[in-house]
């Protein structure tokens, strides 16, 4: 701390100088902190998949359906401790821009899988109870103003009911939410009662979309996928079966590599802001080769006036980065309300802003570096002669 | 009256790409303990060189350096900063004050390096400002000062501490007769009445009559003093 105003005034030397260098150190973080956002919100499907969670779809195809007959058989192999169904619906509300995942599900074994979510047991209960029943995942119902206790008029692109009308109702009768922010974007749907839908569409009756498998030890899920794949090997409705998180890497990617993409372009900016800092910081230390000189004069060891350049290389970094964080952070609510709730929620974790200090850490020290080294080799003599 | 600064036999040699320029040719010379001497000679005589040796900002290349019973001429770079800090106040010809940082603040840079608080750090500074007649300056940049302010700062700072030996390099070369003379009036007083040992390096004539006794250089070797033409 003692030397925090000579690093400041050092620092702030030159104001428009370091300002401008704050910005743009600002700027790169503040995309930063975004990018992190939007991969983690896609990749929190694969983030908060359950290690002792399987997921079971047909062979060649995840839109093949599967028989739900085989939901008997997959318990029944060894170190499964639980299996719940999914199927797809394929859901519209009021307009095309208005789609949702529908799940029709067995209530109580479908909540049972998925402990991460939180649903009141006055609305587990009805949604349990009431064939036409649904829950709403929270931020669905915030952006439609649905209440509870309504009826849910919604379209099927895919299953008529036996009448042919595409048009569905359904009476919401609770929410579903997730205490962890990159849990809470799984909760963008819908669930549905399977055996309401199951006796009121018109085709596809007894099949089911796909299936989640929970077992006893996640160490065995590769011999426990094997397992229920052999099960039914060589019948007509072949399975796959795959650890949740790899099924979810898997249907992420289908998207695109978002990971990919954002690492790429975050190296891209930050080896600008590299480049642009680490010629700003020479320059700054080139100028103050004299001051340098007179700290050395006065007692400050080599090792101490390295310390000294680094230590503003960080303060510089940790400035910038902080501000771009800040930014970031603050730019959330307004992101979050301008997708409507269409993508899955945006958030500034604490991995991220880990992440965000080890790489301002390393590019502090890149920067850092090479003036330091250069401010430890200074002669006294020369710099004070202008010989450096 | 005893020996502050004991030099025998110093050499320096540079090395300016393949040329070899030896500076000083072994030079003796004896500084009692509260002596103030004026350092002189033509340029490239090898006075500043000589008194950079003494100050400990560079080693020589032979012979021996010996300050208040200490051997500084084979101390490596870190133990000879540690001992400058201690012992030794500088004060050059531009003041080389840090542009960026207020008067107070200037003076408190050799206390960084002590176990000081803060508080006690800035007490000293202001003392040394006080002592200098700068008090009511302490907030002030290099830049509002005039360059004879800016020079009791430097010297505030080289006495902060409270050193044995002020070593000043033309510390009136860049200021006008009058503010000279108040700088070395200060320079004698801190001799004269704190028992400051001081070195200084002059071509000036008039500055070298501030000082109690003049050495002299002459191409790298003492010389008797020139006669008055």
């Amino acid at each position: 701390m003692r030397y925090l105003p000579l690093l400041w005034a050092g620092l702030f030397r030159k104001k428009t100088r370091t300002i401008l260098t704050l910005l743009s150190i600002a700027v790169a973080f503040a995309l930063f902190g975004l990018l992190q956002a939007v991969q983690v919100a896609f990749e929190s499907g694969a983030d908060s998949a359950d290690a002792k969670r399987l997921l079971t779809t047909a062979r060649y195809s995840i839109i093949e359906p599967l028989p739900m007959a085989y939901l008997r058989r997959i318990e029944q192999v060894p170190g499964v401790v639980g299996v719940a169904s999914a199927d797809w619906f394929g859901a519209k509300y009021q307009n095309e821009s208005n789609a949702f995942p529908v799940f029709a599900v067995d209530p109580n074994r479908y909540l049972d899988m998925y402990p991460e979510f939180t649903v009141a047991p006055a609305h587990r209960e009805a949604f349990a109870r009431t064939r036409t029943g649904a829950l709403a995942g929270q931020r669905l119902v915030d952006r439609f103003a649905w209440r509870v206790g309504q009826k849910l008029p919604i379209s099927s692109e895919i299953h008529p009911r036996t009448d042919g009308s595409m048009n569905w109702e359904f009476d919401l009768v609770g929410i579903i939410d997730a205490e962890d922010p990159a849990v809470r974007g799984n909760t963008d749907m819908v669930l549905i009662n399977v055996a309401y839908f199951d006796e009121a569409r018109q085709s596809g009756r007894g099949k089911t979309g796909w299936y989640i498998v929970r077992i006893a030890d996640s160490t065995q899920a590769r011999a426990i996928s094997a397992a229920i794949d052999a099960r039914f090997m060589n019948s007509p409705d072949e399975t796959k079966t795959q650890p949740e998180k790899e099924f979810a890497i898997g249907f992420a990617k289908q998207i695109g590599d978002i990971g990919a993409l954002v690492t790429r372009i975050l190296i891209a900016v930050f080896f600008t802001i590299l480049i642009l800092t680490g010629n700003t910081m020479a320059q700054a230390i080139r100028e103050r080769v004299p001051e340098l000189a007179i700290l050395k004069t006065l007692g400050f060891s080599d090792g101490k006036i390295t310390a000294l350049v680094l230590a503003e290389a960080v303060l510089l970094l940790a400035l910038g980065g902080s501000l771009g964080m800040v930014a970031a952070v603050a730019a959330m609510p307004g992101l979050n309300g301008a997708t409507g709730g269409r993508f899955p929620p945006l958030f500034v974790g604490p991995e991220t802003w880990l992440l965000a200090a080890a790489v301002a850490a390393g590019v502090a020290l890149a920067i850092g570096l090479p003036p330091a080294w250069r401010a430890n080799r200074l002669k006294i003599v020369d710099a004070l002669s202008g010989h450096q | 009256m005893e020996c502050l600064v004991e030099i025998r036999g110093i050499t320096k040699v540079y090395h300016r790409g393949r040329e070899r320029i030896e500076v000083l040719h072994g030079v003796d010379l004896d500084i009692p303990r509260g002596d103030f001497v004026a350092l002189m000679g033509p340029s490239g005589s090898g006075k500043t060189t000589l008194l950079n040796l003494i100050g400990g900002l560079d080693s020589p290349t032979g012979g021996t350096i010996v300050v208040a019973g200490r051997r500084i001429d084979r101390l490596s770079g870190g133990d000879l900063a540690a001992w400058r800090a201690a012992h030794v106040g500088f004060v050059f010809q531009f003041y080389n004050l840090l542009p960026a940082l207020s008067a107070q603040r200037n003076v408190e840079l050799p206390l960084l390096l002590t176990d000081l608080s803060s508080a006690e750090r800035r007490r000293r500074a202001r003392i040394a400002l006080t002592l200098v007649g700068l008090a009511d300056r302490a907030r002030h940049k290099p830049r509002e000062l005039s360059g004879g302010q800016e020079q009791r700062v430097a010297i505030a700072r080289a006495i902060v501490s409270d050193p044995t030996l002020l070593v000043c390099d033309e510390p009136t070369g860049d200021l006008d007769r009058a503010t000279a003379d108040d700088v070395l009036r200060l320079l004698q007083m801190l001799n004269r009445d704190h028992g400051k040992t001081v070195v200084m390096v002059t071509h000036d004539p008039k500055a070298a009559e501030y000082a109690r006794r003049r050495v002299h250089l002459d191409k790298g070797t003492m010389t008797a003093e020139p006669r008055s033409v």
